[in-house]
């Protein structure tokens, strides 16, 4: 089954103490949105989340497994979209997909076309990315996100520089990951509206 | 759990064929250190009274002291730009092992900016006087060094990943470090140029290209988790 769960979050930010006390459960199917003012941390919660940012107190579990114990399988279950795309501007859409994917799972390139035709942006498939616009780079790792085939996203502000309709195509991908099982954890600052309803919100002090 | 679907040797094939083309669209910035070694070796000759004897005598430490500094300029290629663009932390989470996949970006930029000054070194050697039976020797003394250095490099650019202005803290903790490799390097050099035998300082400059293999990719993934944050 698949489920994460926060036990007791503390961690500190140099001399501030930025989570404190914070637990929770997601299971598979859910989307947890976390909502708060800017510096409420909720990119450092999702970078707890990830592993990345080191616990002062508590523990993640993914699929009642401590994460610190296997780092390496719980990664390869984790799809993480940060401020940053992590995405090259002198590779093309294509390219970044097939070596940004190709790290995790073998990828055929039609699945690469296909996810950014489901993005929109089949046309601009060759162009090196630096020459899209800030929204349509978000559309790319938007297209790798939908291919990394992985059980749990965590999303920080996914939405950002997105237009209406990229919006739109956002709630799709969601919706159809929670469908087939999969949990998201989303930091944003306009609410999301799932047509299914599976969301829940934690706001952060 | 499930497993990694993609062994990590494909994945890290795969991660040098994404820095090696990326670096093939930015040509101009791995030929920039090279540039800069050919240009300091050879101001040397250039600045100095042209006796033969001379040159020969300061051509290991003009040569050495060019290469430590063209791999500390080429350090700022290696992280940085990965890790403005946050494919950093993307190459964190994939599953793989981190340390093995930062040792094959370094082996990729030890590609781009070592092999290169090594296989141009022959010029700058005889711009400083060495006899041609003395290449084989600079250029292996060279190709084990730079690969030690761009090692050592690494890790010093991994430290000083979030720092803003991290070029001067960057060569203060580097350069001390590479001072072995210099000390070696050099008198390695300064044999093959009397034509001697340059066993003994190649065999430690091969030890020290192994152990900073061995050891420079953990500390390199423990440097750049940390700067990641």
């Amino acid at each position: 089954m698949n489920d994460i769960r926060a036990e007791n979050l503390h961690v500190w930010r140099g001399d501030l103490h930025v989570l404190r006390g914070l637990s929770f459960v997601v299971h598979g199917g859910e989307c947890l949105q976390v909502t708060g003012a800017n510096g409420s941390g909720k990119t450092t919660l999702l970078r707890a989340l990830c592993g990345l940012v080191p616990l002062e107190h508590g523990r993640v579990c993914w699929r009642a497994a401590d994460i610190a114990a296997n780092p390496a399988a719980y990664h390869s279950d984790l799809a993480y979209l940060g401020h940053e795309n992590g995405l090259k501007g002198d590779l093309t859409a294509i390219e970044n997909l097939r070596y940004g994917i190709g790290l995790r799972r073998r990828l055929a390139v039609t699945d690469c076309a296909a996810a950014l035709a489901q993005v929109g942006l089949s046309e601009q498939r060759a162009v090196p990315l630096r020459r899209l616009s800030a929204g349509q780079r978000r559309r790319v790792a938007l297209a790798r996100l939908s291919l990394m085939d992985a059980a749990l996203w965590i999303l920080d502000e996914p939405s950002s520089n997105l237009d209406a309709a990229g919006q739109g195509l956002l709630v799709e991908l969601l919706e159809r990951h929670l469908g087939t099982g999969g949990l998201a954890v989303v930091a944003t600052h306009q609410e999301l509206v799932l047509p299914s309803g599976r969301v829940r919100t934690v706001t952060l002090q | 759990m499930s497993a990694p679907q993609v062994a990590f040797r494909t994945a890290a094939a795969l991660l040098m064929g994404r820095d090696l083309r990326l670096a093939l669209r930015r040509a101009g910035d791995s030929l920039l250190p090279l540039g800069f070694f050919l240009v300091i070796t050879t101001l040397f000759p250039l600045a100095l009274d042209p006796a033969l004897s001379l040159l020969r005598d300061i051509a290991p430490a003009a040569l050495w002291v060019g290469a430590l500094l063209s791999s500390l300029l080429a350090l700022d290629l290696l992280f940085r730009d990965d890790s403005q663009d946050g494919a950093l932390e993307q190459l964190a989470l994939c599953g793989q092992p981190f340390a093995g996949l930062l040792l094959a970006k370094t082996a990729v930029h030890w590609l781009l900016t070592g092999l290169p000054l090594v296989l141009m070194a022959p010029l700058a050697a005889t711009a400083l006087g060495a006899p041609y039976g003395a290449m084989p020797g600079i250029l292996a003394a060279l190709l084990l060094g730079t690969i030690a250095l761009s090692l050592i490099g690494a890790v010093g650019a991994g430290l000083t990943l979030t720092l803003r202005r991290n070029g001067s803290l960057l060569a203060l903790l580097v350069l001390p470090l590479a001072v072995p490799v210099l000390i070696f390097g050099a008198r390695a050099t300064a044999l093959a140029i009397q034509g001697e035998s340059l066993a003994a300082p190649l065999y430690l400059l091969g030890a020290m290209a192994v152990l900073s293999a061995t050891l420079a990719p953990w500390a390199l993934a423990a440097a750049v988790r940390i700067g990641l944050e």
